[in-house]
């Protein structure tokens, strides 16, 4: 035995103690945990299980590799029937949704053709009859803002070789005046036809005609090196995945018959659209994070999501079980004249990527994105360096360049983040809160506090007594 | 109200930094609103929806949009601009790394032969070891109001993955000549200490210390503690089987001593078996009715190792009067102290009460001076709760200290005091005062055992010359302190002069 170095949690005198006698002492800065918490967390802590089930639920997670296997209508693939409405975060009813959410369903019964203009919708989805809401994460999807899929809606499908589980998730629109912002007027709807028409089966007959799927997981390890923390920021991904796709996409000219004109119009479409590889980023993470799941006595988070109103969460020893609270309101910068009042709370199945460790995780790989709240690049150094605190391990293929390649701090521990009150940092676009508007900003937000907690009492129910 | 718009070809700033400029632009006097934007799609869009005209442009052109009152100096917002614009090259800032908020992360930091130290509040005390045992560290908890249940669970998760949980509430540990807790500096040797009791620990090395001034070779290599309730029946042992292992695989050890406060019969009768299984000679000094004091185990491996005991240190017995009365009043800050005390004067004077009783029946309950002989722990956790140990806050011993002098039936008073790492700078400068104002009306003889070494931070001559200044006798064997103390009692005419 011997004591190069003793780390001390407590009473500095202690610490003082002990640097008094020439050893190297490194210090906790502990605080008390989440009040009410301490009881949970030393059942949760002393669970047997615990430590080899955090240990398989992060090793399922990084052994995923997801590769673009198909683009198919959502009717195809997820098996969506008219009337049936997929949305962002946690299950939740029209009574109590969000402008944007309301704005994207209205706009997404109107492409269905079930109403004539969006607005007739509100009436159908007030009756209830007819229509149906689900979450996107209850049949292995993710969508980002609104998160609204409609049957028509074509979806990429993302697939883990290894097991042939399969995630899916719809192609992205652009910024702006969009229909997962909750906007609906009538050149969104034009841009989701063109989308269904044109964009869906060129990409689906360039995915089909590639030799070799593209590697998502692969092109997320590129960009985190190139200024792309995946959420607010996917340019270096959208050209790498340009990059793949497009000689097949001018190949179909004459293998699919497809018109110049349409080429050309896709191929302008996604390099105009920094954006676009964010759609392929989520359920990326989405794969990942769903081989974490059902682990018995795993704290780690395996989804967070929002749908306007509510912020939930899953975690792994909980199987399907949300813990919601109210979504937070994200601190940002906003477009023209829009200002605080006229963002909706956080919405969006986005932070599926911060789950997984990129996004507002990786925040020191896309020092820009700090900027969005005035911030420096110290605290975007520091804002990594902080989300390691509450993560269960390092991701040896994302890794940070400025911070020694360290890997991302991935496995958000339930624990942790009760422990050391440090809260997720998520990375996010505002939608304005009123129905149709769109995008008004985008920002940094955290988690409501207190979902934590719950999911740590549920967690401390399922513990077997000793 | 007036538009103003202007196109500037060849500037460029990313969108973040043009949405920042816009907003300072907005606060701007005189501006309504306000937009500066590279022209793409996106952005004309936006500027369209403001209200604005923007003429024919490029995408590469940068949109300066702004919306101003009528009174408002157009060329003074554009300088605005213009200054929002400037590239500002702030200093980097502070790039230091924060401290680790939990103890994993601190050991992630350390590397792989880091040894964590816990000390928070009991109730969050199982959750920082266990993230010491996981990354397979052992660790020391200092904490107590652990609850047995989880000191169970944290040393079988650390047998399984053969660590070492020294405590809950284990006070004192020396590991390869580090002090951890409240530890006293000694010379370094070749003896093993594993201790279910800190203050016995403590006991231990002043002893083998002060006899290594004129013994060659006696010295201690590491003490490990183990916490108080290692030897009870719920815990079984579990971390004194494994230390016992340590110190047998450590080719630098030639004995190992093995001091606990009274354990579990069956417990102990395991761990005797336990020790005679090991390569290394093991001497139990496990206190209890019938068995050894702590000084008299120290002889023993004084004589294992071929040295006679020498003569236990005394200072001031000149003080000590006869006694003042029938009753003995002892007040300790070490708990295996306290019980060792008891045990002996057991045996002389019968049952003593005591807030850590030898059965049921002698607990005090909340009042502490009865009219009967008492010695209190004033370590114990439900004393504890909510403040310092006594060793770092002594206030509620010197009440007490007080109030038992006070009491005409108080005959000799029985105080220990505990130097080393971690204790108080200068433990004498608060307790000598107590004795002298307990001493002022009334000669009643206090009898210290002052358990420290002369390399401890706090000087062990200057202390005990407090101590003896202030009127008390002062013993470095605490056995030798109480077997003193209860000849005084036996002896209630007789005079002071030994």
């Amino acid at each position: 035995m011997s004591t190069p170095t003793v780390v001390t949690c407590g009473a500095d005198m202690f610490a003082d103690a002990v640097a008094g006698q020439a050893v190297d002492v490194e210090r906790v800065d502990w605080r008390p945990p989440m009040p009410g918490t301490e009881a949970d967390l030393a059942t949760v802590a002393t669970d047997a299980r615990r430590p080899e089930a955090n240990r398989r639920a992060v090793e399922a997670m990084l052994g995923v590799t997801a590769h673009l296997v198909d683009v198919a209508p959502a009717s195809e693939v997820l098996g969506l029937e008219k009337g049936q409405f997929l949305h962002a975060g946690p299950p939740i009813t029209w009574d109590r949704a969000s402008g944007p959410l309301r704005g994207a369903l209205m706009g997404g019964a109107a492409l269905e053709g079930l109403v004539d203009d969006p607005e007739d919708a509100v009436a159908l989805f007030e009756s209830g009859s007819s229509v149906t809401l689900e979450p996107c994460h209850h049949r292995s999807a993710v969508g980002p803002m609104a998160g609204v899929v409609t049957p028509s809606m074509w979806m990429w499908v993302l697939e883990d070789r290894a097991t042939g589980r399969r995630t899916y998730c719809s192609l992205n629109e652009g910024l702006g005046k969009v229909l997962r912002y909750g906007a609906y007027s009538p050149e969104v709807l034009t841009r989701l036809r063109w989308m269904g028409d044109v964009l869906g089966p060129l990409l689906q007959a360039a995915v089909r005609g590639t030799d070799e799927a593209t590697d998502v997981t692969g092109i997320l390890t590129q960009m985190l090196q190139m200024g792309d923390e995946a959420h607010n920021r996917n340019r270096a991904g959208t050209l790498m995945l340009l990059r793949d796709l497009s000689p097949t996409m001018v190949a179909s000219l004459e293998t699919g018959g497809f018109a110049g004109k349409d080429v050309a119009d896709a191929l302008r479409f996604v390099g105009g659209n920094d954006h676009f590889f964010l759609n392929l980023a989520m359920p990326a993470c989405k794969l990942a994070l769903d081989a974490g799941r059902d682990v018995p006595g795993s704290t780690m988070v395996v989804a967070m999501a929002r749908n306007g109103t509510d912020f939930g969460i899953q975690v792994s020893g909980t199987g399907d079980e949300w813990f919601t609270g109210p979504a937070q309101v994200a601190e940002g910068l906003f477009l023209g004249d829009y200002g605080p009042d006229d963002a909706n709370p956080d919405i969006g199945d986005s932070a599926i990527t911060e789950t997984a460790g990129i996004g507002g995780f990786a925040m020191a790989t896309a020092p820009a994105i700090v900027r969005l709240v005035g911030g420096s690049v110290p605290d975007a150094l520091a804002t990594t360096r902080r989300m390691h605190e509450i993560t269960l391990a390092e991701n040896p293929r994302w890794s940070v360049p400025v911070l020694e390649f360290q890997g991302t701090p991935t496995g958000i521990d339930v624990t942790k983040v009760c422990r050391t009150g440090i809260l997720p940092q998520i990375n996010t676009g505002m939608a304005g809160a009123v129905a149709g508007v769109g995008q008004v900003g985008a920002g940094l937000v955290t988690p409501p506090a207190e979902i934590f907690p719950k999911a740590l009492a549920a967690l401390a129910a399922h513990v077997p007594s000793a | 109200m007036k538009d103003h718009v202007e196109l500037r070809s060849g500037a460029y700033a990313d969108s973040v930094t043009l949405l920042q400029v816009s907003r300072a632009v907005q606060a701007a006097p005189g501006v309504v609103a306000a937009q500066v934007a590279m022209a793409t799609g996106l952005n004309l869009e936006v500027l369209e929806g403001m209200g604005f005209a923007v003429p024919a442009s490029s995408p590469n052109d940068m949109v300066v949009a702004l919306r101003l009152d009528d009174d408002a100096d157009v060329a003074s917002v554009l300088a605005a601009v213009d200054a929002a614009l400037a590239p500002t090259r702030q200093p980097a800032g502070d790039t230091t790394v924060a401290a680790p908020r939990t103890t994993a992360s601190a050991l992630r930091r350390t590397g792989v032969d880091a040894l964590a130290l816990v000390s928070v509040p009991g109730a969050s005390a199982t959750v920082e070891a266990m993230d010491a045992l996981e990354a397979g560290h052992d660790v020391m908890v200092f904490s107590d109001n652990v609850p047995v249940a989880e000191e169970v669970a944290l040393k079988q998760y650390a047998a399984s993955v053969g660590a070492l949980v020294m405590g809950p509430d284990c006070g004192t540990a020396v590991v390869d000549g580090v002090g951890l807790g409240f530890a006293n500096a000694v010379r370094p040797g070749r003896i093993g200490i594993v201790a279910a009791s800190g203050t016995g620990c403590q006991q231990l090395l002043a002893l083998l210390h002060h006899a290594g001034a004129s013994a060659d070779g006696v010295g201690v290599r590491h003490a490990l503690g183990v916490g108080g309730r290692d030897l009870s029946a719920a815990v079984g042992g579990l971390a004194t089987r494994e230390a016992l292992r340590r110190l047998d695989a450590d080719p630098d050890v030639d004995l190992v001593v093995v001091v606990s406060k009274p354990p579990a019969e069956e417990v102990a009768e395991a761990l005797a078996r336990d020790a005679q299984a090991l390569g290394t000679p093991v001497e139990l000094g496990l206190l209890g009715r019938g068995q050894r004091d702590l000084t008299a185990v120290a002889e023993a491996v004084l004589q294992r190792l071929g040295h006679e005991a020498p003569e236990w240190p005394v200072h001031g017995a000149d003080n000590t009067g006869p006694a003042t009365g029938p009753l003995l009043r002892g007040l300790f800050v070490g708990g295996t102290l306290c019980d060792e005390s008891m045990l002996m004067a057991t045996e002389a004077l019968g049952p003593i009460r005591s807030n850590i009783p030898l059965s049921d029946d002698l607990a005090l309950d909340g009042e502490l001076l009865v009219d009967d002989h008492t010695m209190v722990d004033f370590g114990d956790d439900a004393l504890t709760q909510g403040r310092a140990h006594p060793m770092i806050d002594p206030t509620l011993r010197n009440e007490q200290l007080a109030r038992a002098a006070a009491d005409p039936a108080t005959g000799v008073i029985l105080l220990d005091l505990v130097l080393g790492h971690g204790a108080e700078p200068d433990p004498a400068a608060l307790l000598a005062p107590a004795i002298a104002e307990a001493r002022r009306d009334r000669p009643v003889p206090v009898v210290v055992s002052l358990v420290g070494t002369d390399l401890d931070p706090q000087g062990l001559g200057a202390q005990r010359d407090a101590l003896v200044a202030a009127g008390a006798e002062v013993h470095l064997s605490n056995a030798a302190a109480t077997r003193r103390a209860l000849d005084l009692l036996s002896r209630p005419e007789e005079g002071a002069a030994r």
